[in-house]
Order: structure tokens, then C-alpha cells, then sequence
């Protein structure tokens, strides 16, 4: 999109990975909304945090799930709403959620585990909304409060990112005993063009900080921070998005299936241990050589 | 108005001096320090036998890791869980190789990355302290940081001991991407065992603590403390105002700011730091 880049071409690993960029934020790509309206009968929302208000940039709801065998699953669904038309996506604040909308699936979350509700999570959003409000209000409080809670939470949890993954603000909600990411969609600690702002000092270097952030989906499964990645129609999910759902909603019920036969006490335990494992890369030097040298282990104090 | 006028062009200093007569020149450097609270000289000696604080407007300094810890904790501590470095998982290269950044990192600041642990007592009661560096690479969390602050509560757990977190930080370290990201589900989930066994968890916030670091940890204690005039946030403030194109109100995003938002416990002066921790883990020991 930068001017001068249009004349020379990109190197193919950049291109390709704004491609990604591109396909994860596609307007034509159904929205978590979408999705569970496809995968879930019955959705029945659920409103407010009962402290401050009600984001409508996130979507709780109870809903039913068919699973094989033809009985029917109570499960309790969170959706990041993007909104479709342009009057809609500044009512939905462009899927941006504040601390509220947080507050509100922590509140829905803890419902189901009172009723002892598995809990599923769609998630698409670029980041937590930064605002005056936001902050104010605790917006960092208030997805730090979401990630103790979602590790502890005593029901099977599933969080799907199926468009972009932005931050805190989708890992606010992706705490989960499985999380999974769609074939083209991406995770990441910051959106390309905030990095490309801050570390290359220039905003139109975007594609090449979407390559170096290794931001998606298979890039991420490598690193071994998401749990599995879910396969879209060949094209992406917006050529078919039915297929697309069919495909999501197997997946989603074959872990659900997996969860729920494990016992609660090793299911929590299983999480904790993903989490407090998971993303290791570091060396360790043995502390016996630092003991030996008294000097240097007083001169560092 | 002006009352007087400089007739001249701006003062230049004098040329450097060359050679021998470098050595000559009486050097001040570093012996005076200007306080960026109310702009006077304070000799430096003045300054750091009062804990980096300006004795005369009580502007709070940044203070190091090394110092931080020696300022909480009795003589005799030790110092733990040294030794882990970045593997640089993402081969990450901006305008300078990260592997560059992080030797620049050691070499400025004598550890591994931006976080020191210690084990030692705080007055009578023996604690797990974290102490996060912002000199190097910010203070940013990436997963050496991660995993230092995962050993901290670990150690908490096993020992049942009080852990004490003194963050400062930018956040999720960028240039190790979506691993430096789950590193605060990493920590949170520990914390919630700590939680739930009833272990006492204070957070001490001091300037700047944003990000990732504020959207998990430093929110999570049971007690939240902030030093005075720190700021604290989600969004940083550029981030902020261009999202909403206005300039930020006076006072966004610090320490009291938060007080009065109801996100802090309390703020405190350095000098009252540990009497409060004190203080508040005698309140929080629970009868075995």
C-alpha cells in the first residue's frame, strides 16, 4: 500500500505473508457472528457486566450445540462482534471491545460454570479498543482479570481465532484448554502496521513487520502457541463460508468430546501445564559455575 | 515581551580540548543531576543516599533492579534464576538484528534480560521478590522474563512464601512476537494457584508500566501499589491519542490517576514502600 514500495516488488516470504494479513481481514470473511450462527442453534444473548455497561463489541450468548450420537450440548458462546455495514461497525466500535465487554464475558463464563456449561469462544478482533474511556475503566485490569480467571475455570473451554487475533485484546479471551486458529487467520502481540510504526519508524513498512512477526496461522502452530489450526475451503472461508462452518464446527465438537471426558481436576491441571510451559525459547546456563565465583555473584548484587 | 534581548547569536560551548589538556579539564560530569521534577541541581551522592528520590520535591528517579532489590530486602539475600537467555525465537530483525539488542541489553546492565530475581526477607518475613529492569530493552517481556517471573511464583508455591513484583516495563516484548504474548497467560495461571492456596501476591508499579505487563501481572496482586507520579496504562499514550485525535488530559495515566479510578491500593513514596509491604503481609499471613 506504501508508495514507494509499489514500484518495487516485495520479496516473495513478505508478499505472502500480507497476503495472510489480507485474506485474515478479507470483508468478505464471515465474522464470529456469522459463524455461530452457522455452527449453534438457539443463541440467545446475554447483556451487561453489571458494573458499567454493555459492550455490544462482544457477543455472549447460551446456545446449543448438535453432537454426534444426536443429542444436544448447552454451551455458552462468546463473539467478537466487527459489525458489517458502516453504521454498524461504529455501533460495534469497529470489534474493538472495552473493559466492559471483558467484564461481560467474565461474568458469562462464570454462569457457566455455575450450570456447568462448556464455554466457546470466537474470536476476530484487532486489539482492545485504546481510549480515554477504556482506560479509565481498567481496560488492562479488566483482560488480566480474564486470564486468571480462564485458567482456572472449571469447564471445558474451547477459543477459536478466526480472523485476526490482535493482542491482548483476543488473548483476553483465549485462555482455553483448547485454542485453535483458522487456516488463514493470524495471532499476534501487535497488528503489523503499530510495529512497523514503532520498530521500523515508518508505517508503510507493514508488510515486512506481518513477515518478521511471524504472525500466521501455521508460523504460530510452529511456535507452539496455539493448539491446532483448522483447515479452510481451498480459497479461503469466504468463498464457502457453509463449508467453511461445517469444517469449524466438526472441530469444534471433536475437542469439545475430548474435554469433556477428562476429569475436571486433570482438565484444569492440563491447562495450567500447557500455559505454564508453553512458548519456552530460552538457554539456560547451570548456576554451578556462577556458585564457584563468589566475585562476580557479589559484584552483580 | 521580553525584558531583556540577546543581541548575540545563541551561546556555543567552548571547543572541545584536545589531546593532553583533555585530561586537565575538571570533570563534573556525573558528580550533579538535575531533578526532572523541579528542575534543581541535586549532588548525586544526596540523590542515591535518598533512595533516587530529589530530597527536595520528592520526585521519585527510575532506580535499577540491583538497587531495588538491595532497597527491599535485608543483607544476606540471594539472588536466583539467573542465567536464561532469549533464543531469539523468531529470528527478528527491524532495523537491527534483536541478537544485537540483547547483547547492547547486557552489556548496559550486567543481566540477562530484564528481570532479577532474589529470594531473601523483607523486614521479619521471608519473601520471593521480581524485579523488572526497564534499562534493558525497556523492561519488555518476552520469555526469558516470562519464565524468570513463572520460577518467582513457582518458588512462592513451594515455599509458600509472599511474592513481590516491582514491575517496569513497555510491555510484550515485540521482537519476540505471539511467544511474548503468552507469557502473561503463563504468569496469570500461576498466580491463580497462588490464589487459590491463599499465598500473598503484592504488585509494586512503578514508572512506566504498560502493555502486556499491565494486562496481567500488575493488575493481579492482592494488593496493587504504585510509586508516586509513575505512569500506567494499557495503551501508551501516542497510541491513544492517535486513535482518538485529541491531546490526553493532565495527570492521564499516572499513579494517582489510577488511584482515583480505583485500580490502585495505594500509592507510596519509596520511603514508605517497604513499611507498607510489611505491613500488609503481616495482615495477609494466614494461620497455617
Amino acid at each position: 500500500m506504501s508508495e514507494e514500495q509499489a514500484g518495487k516488488p516485495l520479496p516473495a516470504a513478505v508478499a505472502a505473508a500480507w497476503e495472510r494479513v489480507e485474506r485474515a481481514r478479507h470483508p468478505q470473511r464471515p465474522y464470529p457472528m456469522d459463524l455461530i450462527g452457522r455452527i449453534f442453534t438457539d443463541f440467545s444473548e446475554i447483556h451487561g457486566d453489571r458494573r458499567f455497561g454493555d459492550d455490544e463489541a462482544v457477543a455472549c450468548g447460551m446456545a446449543r450445540l448438535a453432537m454426534p450420537g444426536g443429542t444436544t450440548q448447552e454451551v455458552l458462546v462468546i463473539g467478537i462482534r466487527k459489525g458489517g455495514t458502516t453504521k454498524e461497525k461504529v455501533r460495534r466500535n469497529f470489534g474493538m471491545p472495552n473493559p466492559e465487554g471483558y467484564r461481560k464475558a467474565l461474568r458469562s463464563m462464570k454462569l457457566a460454570e455455575k450450570f456447568n456449561r462448556p464455554v466457546i469462544a470466537i474470536i476476530d478482533v484487532t486489539a482492545a479498543y485504546p481510549g480515554i474511556g477504556a482506560e479509565e475503566r481498567g481496560q488492562g485490569e479488566a483482560i488480566a482479570r480474564n486470564l486468571l480467571e480462564m485458567s482456572r475455570l472449571k469447564v471445558p473451554t474451547i477459543s477459536v481465532i478466526t480472523g485476526e487475533g490482535g493482542s491482548g485484546g483476543a488473548l483476553g479471551l483465549a485462555v482455553a484448554d483448547r485454542v485453535l486458529i483458522l487456516e488463514s487467520a493470524v495471532y499476534s502481540v501487535i497488528p503489523p502496521e503499530g510495529a512497523a510504526a514503532i520498530m521500523w519508524r515508518d508505517a508503510g513498512q507493514k508488510q515486512f513487520a506481518a513477515a518478521a512477526l511471524r504472525i500466521t496461522a501455521p508460523e504460530v502452530a510452529d511456535l507452539g502457541c496455539v493448539d491446532g489450526i483448522v483447515p479452510e475451503p481451498a480459497g479461503g472461508i469466504y468463498t464457502d463460508p457453509e463449508a467453511g462452518a461445517i469444517v469449524l464446527g466438526d472441530t469444534i465438537r471433536r475437542h469439545l468430546a475430548e474435554l469433556q471426558a477428562m476429569p475436571l481436576d486433570q482438565l484444569i491441571a492440563t491447562r495450567r501445564n500447557k500455559f505454564r510451559n508453553l512458548a519456552q525459547f530460552y538457554t539456560e546456563t547451570p548456576p554451578q559455575p556462577r556458585q564457584t565465583s563468589p566475585e562476580e555473584a557479589s559484584s552483580r548484587v | 515581551m521580553s525584558w531583556f534581548k540577546r543581541e548575540n547569536a545563541d551561546l556555543t560551548s567552548a571547543p572541545a580540548p584536545e589531546g593532553e589538556d583533555a585530561e586537565r579539564r575538571v570533570r563534573t560530569d556525573g558528580l550533579w543531576v538535575k531533578c526532572l521534577g523541579c528542575r534543581q541541581a541535586i549532588w548525586k551522592a544526596d540523590l542515591e543516599a535518598n533512595l533516587n528520590v530529589c530530597p527536595k520535591c520528592g520526585y521519585h528517579f527510575g532506580m535499577d533492579a540491583q538497587e531495588r532489590v538491595a532497597s527491599l530486602l535485608e543483607p544476606g539475600y540471594e539472588l536466583v534464576d539467573q542465567g536464561l537467555r532469549s533464543t531469539d525465537p523468531l529470528n527478528f530483525t527491524d532495523i537491527k538484528p534483536y541478537k544485537l539488542r540483547l547483547e547492547q541489553g547486557r552489556r548496559q546492565t550486567g543481566l540477562d534480560d530484564a528481570i532479577l530475581n532474589a529470594v531473601g526477607d523483607l523486614g521479619p518475613i521471608p519473601v520471593v521478590l521480581s524485579v523488572m529492569e526497564y534499562a534493558f530493552a525497556g523492561g519488555s517481556m518476552g520469555a526469558v522474563v516470562g519464565e524468570t517471573i513463572a520460577r518467582a511464583v513457582d518458588r512462592s508455591l513451594a515455599g509458600r512464601k509472599p511474592l513481590i513484583i516491582v514491575t517496569a516495563s513497555g510491555g510484550a516484548r515485540m521482537q519476540e512476537g505471539i511467544v511474548s504474548l503468552l507469557q502473561m497467560a503463563k504468569i496469570s495461571s500461576g498466580l491463580a494457584q497462588m490464589d487459590d492456596k491463599r499465598i500473598p501476591y503484592i504488585c509494586v508499579l512503578t514508572h512506566p508500566t504498560y502493555g502486556g505487563v499491565t494486562a496481567s501481572f500488575a493488575m493481579l496482586g492482592d494488593l496493587n501499589v504504585a510509586e508516586p507520579g509513575a505512569l500506567i496504562g494499557f495503551a501508551g499514550p501516542r497510541v491513544i491519542e492517535q486513535t482518538i485525535r485529541q491531546k490526553l488530559p493532565e495527570g492521564f495515566q499516572r499513579s494517582e490517576f489510577l488511584l482515583e479510578k480505583g485500580f490502585l491500593d495505594a500509592v507510596m513514596s519509596r520511603k514508605e514502600l517497604k513499611q507498607y509491604l510489611i505491613r500488609a503481609l503481616e495482615f495477609m499471613q494466614v494461620p497455617a
